[in-house]
């Protein structure tokens, strides 16, 4: 069980924490039982020792359109070792007794509709859940599942876009909780070799639009420690950073005990690159 | 949810203009061939033994299937908004053809996502495809069919999205598409509403079509919702059984649920996964349904039935040789229910058949199942 009073905002904490020392968010993002459960623990375990100060936690759905092969391709590992959200659930549930960090989840509706929208929540609050990222769910379809997540104390992760409009993102940035997931390029999620301006852009817009209402985090398409320390500069509080790790695990399939150290060591260099803000 | 927004904005504009309009259905008329036929089967009505069967002639159309009356009309609103490629998904071929032939008539670009299973069953649209200056990528995840040609077009969409316009080819997907598709695939329902009378001088007893993503049935039923003497039947692909994975009938055999940014019926584990499908007629192979027709259902205006793969095939047979006409597999499936609904009727009853498509895509397929 979570450490947490009902009073206090775990994840907004963590990035009022940090933000006073000057440093960004780094979110950490692996798919659940990815290639099953035993070695996404030790995998989970590995990116909270190297730094991670966030775990977003990705549960499996046949058709994930906003997710590009990387993560495509672990979501079918994991269905393929029979993982369910409730399993996913549990596993997180062992990762919050030992660990005090926040964690999130990601999946698309589907699944939790099929759950009982009350049910997952309830399990993932048990669970230390502290909040949800549902990517095909758009906030203007919300109200009652945003309603229902403020009373299980699960914060309701809105994702913006480069193209959302002003009078949109002002209302997201009113509703969401816990942090805004900026996705701050066109496309869908994969690590790319270089930061386009448009990201660095996007940052900028959104972060004045926020007016410090709401932490920015940007995600899709960060790989390298560059990527982080240029994205905190431009102003995000905090940066995803998902299929560059979501690669380790795939690489190394049949060794987990190297898959452990290279994201150790990846997660650990991107963690020191959010350390150097610069402002 | 941007762009949805545009284009919601844009087709409402557009579909008042009355000189939009105009132009759509001068390209209906002149370029596509409509009005179509409403042809009377005399022979397979005698040979059913009961009411007659109307069969309305979309397999007639310009490329052979219903599929252009939407490409055109969304092609068309493309070009006014500005947009110069064009991307969609195709199942069993019919909507990436006509997509790629209405992109050439108004100058446009094509790209069109299609499972490599599908391309494999369906070569020769992947050929037309190719011959009418479209590009066709073959889509190699999950189960590689239709849902996954959406999911890809989908992929696509978000990466472009500032000069491309998504083409879809059915009545599903999020807001303003089901609706969109409704409006121009609705001139079926219109005409053959028309012509019935005419040449009935009554109402039918039934209109059936077939249901994969619903947009042939949405747009002959639509003209008849208010009539409430006319029964609709919707035949859903039985394929080989009704055991999971192993049909293609979410509205008879699924749960609600959430696919490609609509809430409908859907083929799904308990765990909310989407089942794979199976059908002999690839347009069928979807495991969900437009929104529009599990509404009517829940409402109880339209029905919902099954139809096998043998059960297709043998309907395919007999129209091809009773009338001369070789349906698609997909319409296939709504003749076979169309006969059996006639022997309950009476003589002077009449059914309409939507015949969304004609047979020649699907020449190899058969050649495979029917002995000759």
């Amino acid at each position: 069980m979570q450490d947490n009073s009902l009073t206090d905002n775990p994840i907004e904490q963590k990035f009022r924490d940090l933000g006073k020392r000057s440093e960004g968010v780094l979110v950490a993002y692996l798919m659940g039982h990815d290639p099953d459960p035993k070695s996404f623990l030790a995998n989970a375990i590995s990116l909270i020792e190297g730094g991670a100060d966030i775990l977003e936690v990705g549960i499996p759905f046949s058709d994930p359109v906003a997710d590009g092969p990387i993560i495509q391709a672990a979501g079918m590992r994991a269905l393929s070792a029979r993982a369910t959200p409730r399993q996913i659930l549990d596993t997180i549930g062992e990762l919050s007794t030992q660990f005090t960090l926040p964690i999130v989840t990601l999946t698309y509706y589907n699944p939790i509709l099929a759950m009982g929208i009350e049910r997952f929540m309830r399990t993932a609050s048990d669970s230390g859940v502290n909040g949800m990222v549902v990517p095909d769910l758009p906030m203007e379809e919300a109200e009652a599942f945003r309603d229902m997540a403020l009373k299980h104390n699960l914060d309701s992760i809105y994702l913006a876009a480069p193209n959302t409009s002003t009078e949109r993102l002002q209302n997201i940035v009113n509703k969401s909780k816990g942090f805004l997931y900026l996705v701050s390029l066109y496309g869908v999620t994969g690590p790319r070799d270089i930061l386009s301006t448009q990201s660095l852009d996007t940052v900028k817009k959104v972060k004045l639009l926020a007016r410090g209402k709401i932490p920015i985090s940007a995600g899709f398409g960060i790989s390298r420690p560059e990527h982080v320390s240029s994205l905190l500069r431009a102003g995000a509080d905090g940066v995803i950073v998902g299929s560059a790790l979501v690669r380790v695990v795939a690489e190394h399939l049949d060794d987990p005990g190297e898959a452990q150290d290279h994201l150790k060591k990846n997660i650990w260099s991107l963690k020191q690159a959010s350390k150097t803000t610069g402002c | 949810m941007e762009p949805l927004k545009t284009l919601a904005d844009a087709y409402r504009s557009f579909s008042r203009d009355p000189s939009f309009k105009k132009e759509l259905a001068n390209w209906l008329e002149q370029y596509a061939g409509r009005p179509t036929p409403l042809y009377f089967a005399g022979q397979l009505t005698r040979h059913a033994h009961g009411a007659k069967i109307y069969l309305k002639r979309e397999d007639l159309l310009h490329g052979g299937a219903h599929k252009i009356n939407n490409t055109l009309g969304q092609a068309l609103l493309a070009k006014k908004m500005g947009k110069r490629r064009i991307i969609a998904e195709t199942g069993a071929g019919q909507h990436g053809v006509a997509t790629a032939m209405a992109c050439a008539a108004l100058g446009l670009k094509a790209e069109i996502y299609m499972g490599s299973e599908d391309i494999e069953r369906q070569k020769l649209n992947v050929f037309r495809m190719k011959m009418l200056g479209a590009k066709v990528h073959p889509v190699e995840s999950g189960s590689k069919t239709l849902k996954d040609a959406i999911n890809e077009a989908l992929r696509d969409w978000v990466t472009n999205v500032e000069d491309t316009y998504y083409l879809l080819g059915s009545v599903v997907g999020p807001h303003p598409y089901p609706t969109m598709v409704r409006d121009f695939q609705s001139v079926i329902g219109k005409e053959a509403r028309r012509q019935i009378l005419r040449q009935e001088g009554k109402l039918p007893n039934a209109v059936v079509a077939c249901v994969g993503g619903g947009s042939n049935s949405i747009g002959i039923f639509h003209s008849f919702l208010n009539d409430p003497e006319v029964n609709l039947y919707g035949v859903e692909a039985g394929g080989h059984d009704m055991s999971p994975g192993k049909h293609a009938a979410p509205l008879v055999a699924g749960r609600e649920g959430v696919l490609h940014g609509m809430m409908t019926y859907v083929l799904q584990n308990a765990e909310g996964q989407i089942e794979t499908t199976q059908s002999i007629s690839a347009g069928l192979d979807y495991p969900a349904v437009g929104p529009e027709h599990s509404y009517l259902m829940g409402v109880g205006r339209t029905k919902y039935v099954t139809q096998t793969d043998s059960e297709a095939l043998n309907a395919f047979k007999q129209l091809s040789q009773l009338e001369g006409i070789m349906p698609a597999l997909e319409p296939a499936h709504a003749i076979s229910y169309a006969t059996k609904l006639a022997k309950t009727l009476k003589k002077e009853d009449s059914i309409i058949v939507n015949l969304s498509g004609r047979g020649d895509k699907d020449v190899d397929t058969i050649a495979r199942q029917l002995p000759h």
